[in-house]
């Protein structure tokens, strides 16, 4: 019936011809890391690449789906050299335990190794650590931490005992499965799985590896509706054979019934299954359509109006700026005069460098830093930017907001406060906001602070409300961002005029 | 300086002059520096046929600096021997003088001096002869009057070998009359002046001709960011295929926008603190949409809306987290969430074009913010060809016509593809772009009807300029280590134009 020049393999667990391979988790281990399935590849053939590539496996698991064995981690071991089970997976204080790591001569405590270190901050703060123990009272293995070098895989290791613990069953169980599966190729009764029983504190055991075959209905033409194209329900289920997703149609002749093997636990919903069946019809075969959907566009107004200004802001000479929207504590307060607190700056946690500390509450540095990395370019220098800072706000929902603010500065012999009042004036004149007090106008008027020179500072006030200040920076300022000559600038917030 | 005085007076020379004059010779003559002849040469040249110049190079021997001194005190060895008295000197002593040493063996095979080792005190030099004639001295003299080629080549070389003499090539101009000469020079108008063009005496005077290979003086203008240049025409091409823009005005988002609302899982290692910046202050989001909250719990954690789910314990405290996005998704999240909010359902497109940021690895091309261009397309029955079809308009519209699509994975897609274009520079396919539809896990939970599909795709604003702009390191087009002369000189943006000729070395 199927037209695969490969058959699929159907993965079976059997059961052993002797006693099965058990093992126990303790009360105390339920507490630090619970769970834990197990599996045996019996009379498997290893080569040297096989080898390498089932180490290779549980490294990448380790780093991906198990999170870095935070969530699960993976043990295996040569079952010939353990005696019989039942194994423990048992916790002791740290100072009990004493075993001979992988790779390593000498028995161990455990704090001391480097390997070791790297995650043993998973169970560091625990006061028992979790111990995989044979019934002699040889340690498999310490997860999440390392294995025992006493049941070490060689290349001529012929049976594997897996285990898998931690604190996330369903992946566990998914790691569980992905490992056998894969292996279970090599083994002399291919594609079969011996199976192992853990028992859990409450007495309960469960039967692993849990290689669960699936089956889902999915309708044909969902899948032609979804990707694009119009083939016959027996072609579907051809295409998701072809993917190793075993079809067939049934009932009505439009659905068409899926089995999902065991390797592919990343299928959880029909959109899976569909995205499969375009792979295997192959995405550039689909025809390209255009949607019906008519729509008429909007600009959002902030950006309307700030491309708007853009255009003008180059128009009367001054060049635009991109800079970084995060930076260091220092660039917003110190630098400048202020106190951090005071400036509802929102902090980064656990920043790599100092440039990643805060994000910019004002536009200045940013324009400042960049002359000064300009510093040989020909005066004067004039810079603007137009573009959003940020501030911490209680009434948004995460506690803080953007504010579109622009910003210019005048670098030169002479500080030039009259051609930023000029800026200031010609921007009002684009807004269309009239000098003066009245309704709607806008006016200047004397201010202090830190940032700029005594006397040489003003406060915007438009269309009723502060909007920004304008001024000669402050010598202070200057030269804490490294520049020499005379400097004004203006920074206002441009939100007031939508 | 054609109307200065050293041009007037080589005119009149010249004019003197039996077929032509040399402009060192003049300099000479005149008692000027030979620059300024050479000056006068060249701007009498630049007014057209009044002169004829002819470069030429001569040779002449020039004294070193220790010749002259020479010329001025004689040579070392004829100052050791007008050093030694009647009755000798100590030859230890005569070494402490200054021309001593190398006067001294000079003086020895000139055989102007002897040495008698068997002196009391010491070996003692004497005189051999009574008087000497510095020779090498008379030979500098002549060099220094001008008359170098008095002297033998032998002589000559010699004295070079001392390193009392140099070869000094001078070039020097030999000129004749022109076609157009005249003594007379008469002042070149620069500039047509309103006076001019009154009086109408524009007509009778002269014209320096311009210099058409000099450039202009470059207006006093300002400029635009090429960055934000690209940005400008990504919004016009979204705008033009009837895209709204979304807003995306909060750099600061919570876990839950950026990644559970788009069904990312909590234990999904994007989330780690290595590849997102989580934040200290404030450290959680203070209000999420409670309902909205409990379907998006439910699906992770036990599935629903035809899905398994990732079954796995949802952790709310782990969704208020607060961080800097990490994609402008989160902001398409909330626009289809509020368009989910509105029956009946409208198709809509949106898009969006702004900051976001990742906590990865540094390098020449990788910065922790960058800008992220984002399209969406929502509307009941849309299909994986439709966004090709979506794709294929807007590449297009980037002058991009060669598309290909390959499987990818997202968390929040399903399917997905990568789009690639045919670079025709790097003559290989390059990644242009993802996209993806949203999974219905992601769109259900929000309210939108089920058989409403939404279609979206992403790529990076820096990208396509770096390529655009022919720029390496993406440090020198965005923060402040920019290069402003970069900015002062960048073009247009022209997206659908042909690339002009490179630039820059090694452009990418």
């Amino acid at each position: 019936k199927s037209d695969l020049l490969i058959k699929p393999p159907v993965y079976k667990r059997v059961m052993p011809n002797g006693e099965i391979q058990k093992l126990i988790i303790t009360e105390e281990t339920a507490k630090i890391r619970p769970y834990a399935v197990a599996a045996v590849l019996r009379n498997i053939k290893f080569t040297k690449d096989r080898y390498d590539s089932f180490i290779e496996l549980q490294e990448k698991l380790h780093q991906n789906i198990c999170r870095k064995r935070t969530l699960v981690a993976i043990g295996t071991h040569d079952l010939d050299t353990l005696s019989v089970s039942p194994f423990t997976y048992h916790s002791q204080a740290p100072s009990d335990i004493k075993f001979k790591p992988l790779n390593k001569q000498g028995v161990y405590s455990c704090t001391t190794d480097n390997h070791l270190k790297h995650y043993l901050h998973i169970i560091e703060n625990k006061p028992l650590y979790p111990v995989i123990y044979d019934s002699n009272g040889v340690i498999l293995s310490m997860p999440p931490v390392i294995n025992g070098s006493h049941s070490k895989i060689t290349v001529n290791t012929r049976n594997v005992f897996i285990e898998c613990t931690g604190t996330d069953f369903t992946k566990a169980k998914i790691v569980l499965d992905v490992i056998v599966t894969m292996f279970s190729e090599y083994c002399e009764n291919q594609f079969t799985v011996e199976a192992a029983e853990v028992v859990f504190p409450n007495g309960k055991s469960y039967t692993f590896p849990e290689l669960a075959y699936r089956k889902e209905i999915v309708r044909a033409d969902l899948i032609n509706k979804k990707v694009g194209i119009r083939e016959t329900p027996e072609n579907i289920a051809k295409l998701l054979t072809r993917m190793y997703l075993k079809s067939e149609v049934i009932g009505d002749g439009n659905q068409i019934e899926i089995e999902i093997p065991p390797t592919r636990s990343d299928i959880i919903h029909a959109c899976d299954i569909v995205e499969d069946a375009a792979i295997a019809y192959g995405y550039n075969n689909i025809q390209m359509t255009l949607p019906k959907t008519y729509t008429i566009a909007n600009q959002l107004p902030l950006n309307k109006l700030t491309e708007l200004l853009r255009h003008d802001m180059a128009a009367a000479g001054f060049t635009e700026a991109l800079t970084f929207a995060l930076c260091s504590q220092e660039d917003i307060a110190d630098k400048l005069g202020l106190d951090i607190s005071a400036t509802k700056a929102v902090h980064i946690s656990n920043p790599k460098t100092a440039e990643f500390q805060v994000a910019r509450t004002t536009l200045l540095p940013g324009l400042l830093k960049t002359i000064a990395a300009n510093r040989k370019m020909p005066l004067p220098l004039k810079l603007f930017e137009i573009s959003d800072i940020v501030v911490k706000d209680s009434s948004r929902d995460v506690g803080a907001r953007n504010y579109r603010h622009l910003c210019a500065v005048y670098y030169n012999k002479n500080p030039g406060f009259e051609i930023i009042h000029g800026l200031l004036d010609r921007i009002m004149q684009l807004l269309n906001v009239p000098p003066g007090e009245k309704k709607g106008g806008y006016v200047i008027k004397a201010s202090e602070g830190p940032v700029f020179f005594p006397g040489r500072c003003a406060e915007i006030f438009a269309r009723g409300q502060s909007v920004g200040k304008l001024g000669v920076l402050h010598p202070d300022v200057i030269t804490k961002f490294e520049l020499t000559m005379p400097c004004s600038s203006l920074e206002i917030n441009i939100e007031p005029f939508l | 300086m054609a109307d200065g005085p050293v041009a007037e007076v080589l005119l009149r020379h010249l004019e003197a002059a039996d077929g032509g004059l040399d402009s060192a010779e003049l300099a000479a003559k005149l008692g000027v520096d030979h620059q300024a002849v050479v000056g006068a040469v060249k701007s009498l040249q630049a007014l057209g046929e009044i002169i004829e110049a002819e470069l030429r190079s001569t040779k002449r021997w020039e004294l070193t600096a220790e010749g002259e001194e020479m010329a001025r005190e004689g040579s070392h060895e004829a100052r050791v021997f007008h050093s030694i008295p009647q009755e000798g000197l100590a030859q230890s002593e005569l070494m402490r003088l200054p021309s001593g040493k190398v006067g001294f063996s000079k003086a020895m095979s000139n055989k102007w001096i002897r040495v008698d080792k068997s002196a009391a005190d010491g070996p003692r030099v004497f005189r051999v002869v009574d008087r000497v004639e510095d020779e090498v001295q008379r030979r500098l003299q002549l060099v220094q009057g001008g008359q170098a080629e008095k002297l033998g080549e032998k002589e000559r070389s010699e004295l070079r070998k001392r390193k009392l003499l140099t070869e000094v090539t001078l070039k020097t101009y030999w000129v004749s009359k022109g076609s157009a000469f005249s003594t007379s020079i008469s002042k070149q108008e620069t500039e047509l002046s309103p006076e001019m063009i009154s009086s109408g005496s524009w007509r009778d005077r002269p014209f320096k001709p311009y210099n058409f290979l000099a450039h202009g003086v470059l207006p006093d203008s300002g400029h635009l960011h090429p960055l934000l240049k690209v940005r400008t025409q990504f919004r016009q091409i979204f705008l033009e295929m009837g895209f709204t823009e979304m807003p995306t005005d909060n750099f600061i988002e919570s876990s839950f926008w950026n990644f559970d609302a788009l069904f990312q899982p909590q234990q999904h290692p994007a989330r780690d603190q290595h590849d997102t910046f989580f934040l200290r202050d404030p450290a959680e989001a203070l209000q999420l949409p409670m309902d909205y909250v409990h379907r998006v719990k439910r699906t992770h954690s036990q599935g629903g809306y035809g899905s398994q789910g990732y079954k796995y314990p949802w952790k709310l405290e782990e969704a208020r987290k607060n961080l800097l996005r990490t994609h402008t998704t989160s902001a398409t999240a909330r626009a289809l969430y509020r368009l989910a909010q509105k029956k009946p359902f409208t198709p809509t497109k949106y898009f969006s074009i702004d900051r976001v940021f990742r906590n990865e690895t540094l390098d020449a091309t990788h910065l922790a913010e960058f800008h992220q261009i984002e399209g969406v397309v929502a509307d009941h029955g849309l299909t994986l060809g439709h966004l090709m079809g979506v794709l294929r308009q807007f590449f297009t519209k980037l002058g991009i016509t060669q598309l290909r699509f390959k499987p990818a994975y997202n968390p929040y897609t399903e399917p997905s593809m990568e789009v690639f274009s045919y670079h025709q520079g790097l003559k290989k396919w390059v990644e242009v772009g993802n996209s993806g539809l949203f999974r219905p896990e992601m769109l259900l939970p929000m309210g939108l009807p089920e058989n409403v599909s939404v279609i979206a795709w992403g790529l990076s604003l820096e990208r396509p300029t770096m390529i655009k702009y022919g720029i390496n390191n993406i440090r020198e087009l965005v923060g402040h280590k920019v290069n402003l002369q970069m900015v002062y000189d960048s073009p247009l943006c022209r997206l659908d134009a042909e690339p002009g000729p490179p630039r820059t070395q090694g452009a990418v």
